[in-house]
């Protein structure tokens, strides 16, 4: 590292940002803003993505809790249903929804740089 | 019981709710402060708060006393409880936020631009709200009753008055505030007791048959039966009798009953022998033939199981104090992390009322013949510990318990009370100061109804008139929201016609099972546990009816959804 690096201030400069909007080329932003069909469908992908997450973690809640009762039913003596519901499925519960939480949060954060076009 | 302790416990409680309350206050100056804190309450305190305000008296005493009464199975309830509160997350806690709205109405009107799905909405929440109140109300005076022996009424009229008070001074800022110290208090009445619990459980040599069918006296133990019962024994069975038995008459006599039905008359004293086993009840109630809907082990299907986890998982959502909580928080992004905060929250608390379920058959059996299994919770730390640390533990638990009632009570006031002010009372106040005394009438009338409603006797246990609340929510809300966030082509004729027939049918049926108008058998068990064919229903209809009416989507259909779906910093930039 060169000596004299600290003392010294440097003036970090670059060329001015194009704001001018190319005609017939509208970012995505704008279009949702405007609302205008392309603008629809950004959010309707937007949407799709969400709901397939959302669906994705309610089908693992279905099939985890889902056969409960009847395994509850055909098992011998009640033991297994205290420990199983009383103490069981509530860290589970917790970890679904923080990988669902990560996921949503992803989905949007990736929206949000497509329609910001970085 | 020794009430010593208990009194100022449970006095301290309401107090330090009024303290809290009280700071909450001096901050809370707008009418927006009073219904949403002005949105600026953090995922921590909030999530507390919401927790707080979750765990109701079924949670504190209810579940512990079904899993005292029917086993294990009641469990059910407090994993729904938790699991609706992932389903919230997955579907409707960001968009919901985004919303922008204040309260299930406003959300109606702002998705669906109709005054009179609006006015629907705004029904039902008053309808869930009542009905959750009541079980709250009456759990409060079962609490002081067995405590310390006073009327019945008491405890619910206490009740009413501090929620009444905190709500109508202070509204949702100093709520917050007042829920989120519940949290940790309920949390800690029942821990620490529960610690010491465990410990005398091992010192008795850890006994490990709970769930042994019948459950046992472990010591002779007289049992002073309050209301009139029908005992079914097996076997049979030779107990000293105080009383009336069979309509005739003893007195400190021992008689042995043979197998088969027996009538306990009212004020009888049944002395058990040690070991005995406990005998069925099923309580008899004037004017109504039936049990309530958690007379029997026996009488609760696979049917009603996936009845109850149906209702539990889609009816959180739709709880009018639930949903009141996520419009506080500043984002959608917020809203979700504060659902995983409240899900860890409850999840933890939830660890502990199955611990004095199973401790309550092995120590209270006897609560299962007196029709105050709810009580199990406020009578083990004397039973099993005894002196002044049982005494000192019970008041702990006491605390708890009225902490449980005053949190969600409060919430439910504050939730009906909005919605009262706001679509229901005449006379719309222009004036901060005139909507501030709206709120406050409001607040009386949301508590009074069910206060009154609370004083006839011979009530379900409060866990399952809260699983019928639950059951309304998920029939009406569940389809209101879900459809409403996800689908585009729901119409304001598909919104009401969905609820009328999912909301409206199981209100129906709860009231039909309420009221004991259902005779024993398969109608008795469509009605008690409605949602498997309410829940579906109120769905096919909302579909049904809005396909059929294409022309009625609101106009503004596309721009709703995508401010519900969009993340926050779009919105602003794409409006700045």
């Amino acid at each position: 590292m060169p000596q004299d690096a600290t003392g010294r201030r440097v003036v970090v400069t670059g060329p001015p940002r194009r704001t001018r909007r190319v005609p017939g080329q509208a970012r995505p932003r704008t279009e949702i803003a405007e609302q205008t069909a392309l603008g629809h469908t950004y959010v309707r992908s937007l949407m799709r993505s969400q709901l397939r997450t959302a669906l994705t973690v309610f089908a693992v809640l279905v099939l985890m809790v889902g056969p409960l009762p009847l395994v509850f039913a055909a098992a011998e003596g009640r033991r297994i249903t205290f420990v199983v519901l009383g103490f069981g499925l509530y860290a589970p519960l917790v970890l679904l929804a923080r990988w669902y939480v990560r996921r949503a949060e992803r989905n949007e954060h990736d929206f949000v740089r497509l329609v910001e076009d970085r | 019981m020794n009430s010593a302790y208990t009194v100022p416990a449970v006095a301290l409680v309401a107090v330090a709710t009024a303290f809290v309350g009280a700071f909450g206050l001096r901050i809370s100056r707008t009418t927006s402060d009073f219904y949403v804190a002005s949105r600026t309450v953090g995922p921590r305190l909030n999530a507390a708060a919401i927790s707080g305000e979750y765990l109701s008296a079924a949670s504190f005493l209810g579940v512990a006393g079904l899993v005292l009464l029917q086993g294990p199975d009641m469990l059910w309830y407090p994993v729904g409880y938790t699991a609706g509160y992932l389903v919230l997350l997955l579907f409707v806690a960001a968009p919901l936020r985004r919303s922008g709205a204040y309260t299930l109405p406003d959300f109606a009107e702002a998705r669906l631009a109709s005054r009179g799905v609006r006015r629907l909405a705004g029904v039902f929440v008053v309808g869930v709200g009542w009905l959750y109140l009541l079980p709250q109300l009456q759990g409060a005076g079962l609490t002081l009753a067995v405590l310390t022996g006073a009327p019945d009424a008491l405890g619910a009229v206490i009740v009413a008055v501090v929620v009444v008070a905190t709500v109508a001074a202070g509204g949702m800022r100093s709520i917050t505030f007042v829920q989120a110290f519940q949290y940790w208090l309920k949390l800690t009445a029942l821990l620490v007791p529960a610690l010491f619990l465990l410990l005398a459980w091992q010192h008795d040599g850890a006994p490990r048959h709970p769930f042994a069918e019948p459950a046992a006296f472990r010591d002779q133990r007289t049992v002073r039966v309050d209301d009139t019962l029908d005992l079914r024994l097996d076997a049979p069975l030779t107990v000293t009798v105080d009383g009336t038995v069979d309509g005739r008459a003893h007195h400190d006599r021992t008689v042995t009953l043979p197998a088969g039905p027996h009538r306990v008359t009212a004020g009888t004293r049944l002395t058990f022998p040690e070991g005995a086993q406990v005998p069925e009840a099923e309580p008899v109630r004037p004017g109504t033939a039936t049990a309530s809907p958690a007379a029997g082990a026996e009488q609760r299907p696979l049917y009603a199981t996936y009845g109850l986890i149906l209702a539990t998982f889609l009816g959180t959502m739709g709880l009018p104090h639930v949903v009141v909580r996520f419009y506080t928080s500043p984002h959608g992004v917020a809203a979700r992390r504060t659902t995983v905060a409240v899900l860890a929250l409850t999840g933890a608390f939830y660890l502990l009322p199955p611990l004095y379920g199973a401790l309550g058959r092995l120590y209270t059996p006897e609560l299962a013949l007196t029709g105050k299994a709810d009580a199990a919770v406020l009578l083990l730390p004397e039973r099993m510990i005894g002196g002044a640390g049982g005494d000192l533990l019970g008041a702990l638990v006491a605390g708890g318990a009225f902490a449980a009632f005053l949190s969600t009570a409060s919430g439910l006031a504050i939730a009906v009370a909005g919605v009262l002010t706001q679509d229901m009372l005449p006379g719309r106040g222009a004036l901060p100061a005139r909507a501030v005394r709206r709120f406050r009438l409001g607040t009386v009338l949301a508590v009074a109804v069910p206060l009154v409603a609370s004083v006839p006797a011979g009530s379900p246990p409060v866990a399952d008139a809260v699983g019928l609340a639950f059951a309304v929510s998920a029939s009406s809300f569940c389809p209101l929201l879900l459809l409403g966030i996800w689908w585009r082509r729901l119409t304001p004729p598909g919104a009401a016609a969905g609820m009328l027939a999912g909301g409206g049918g199981a209100l129906l049926a709860a009231g039909a099972t309420m009221a004991g108008l259902t005779g024993p058998g398969p109608l008795h068990t469509l009605l008690a546990w409605p949602a498997l064919w309410s829940v579906p229903l109120g769905f096919l209809t909302m579909m049904l009816v809005s396909l059929a009416t294409p022309g009625r989507v609101p106009d503004g259909t596309a721009a709703v959804l995508a401010r519900l779906h969009l993340p926050e910093q779009l919105r602003t930039q794409a409006a700045s």
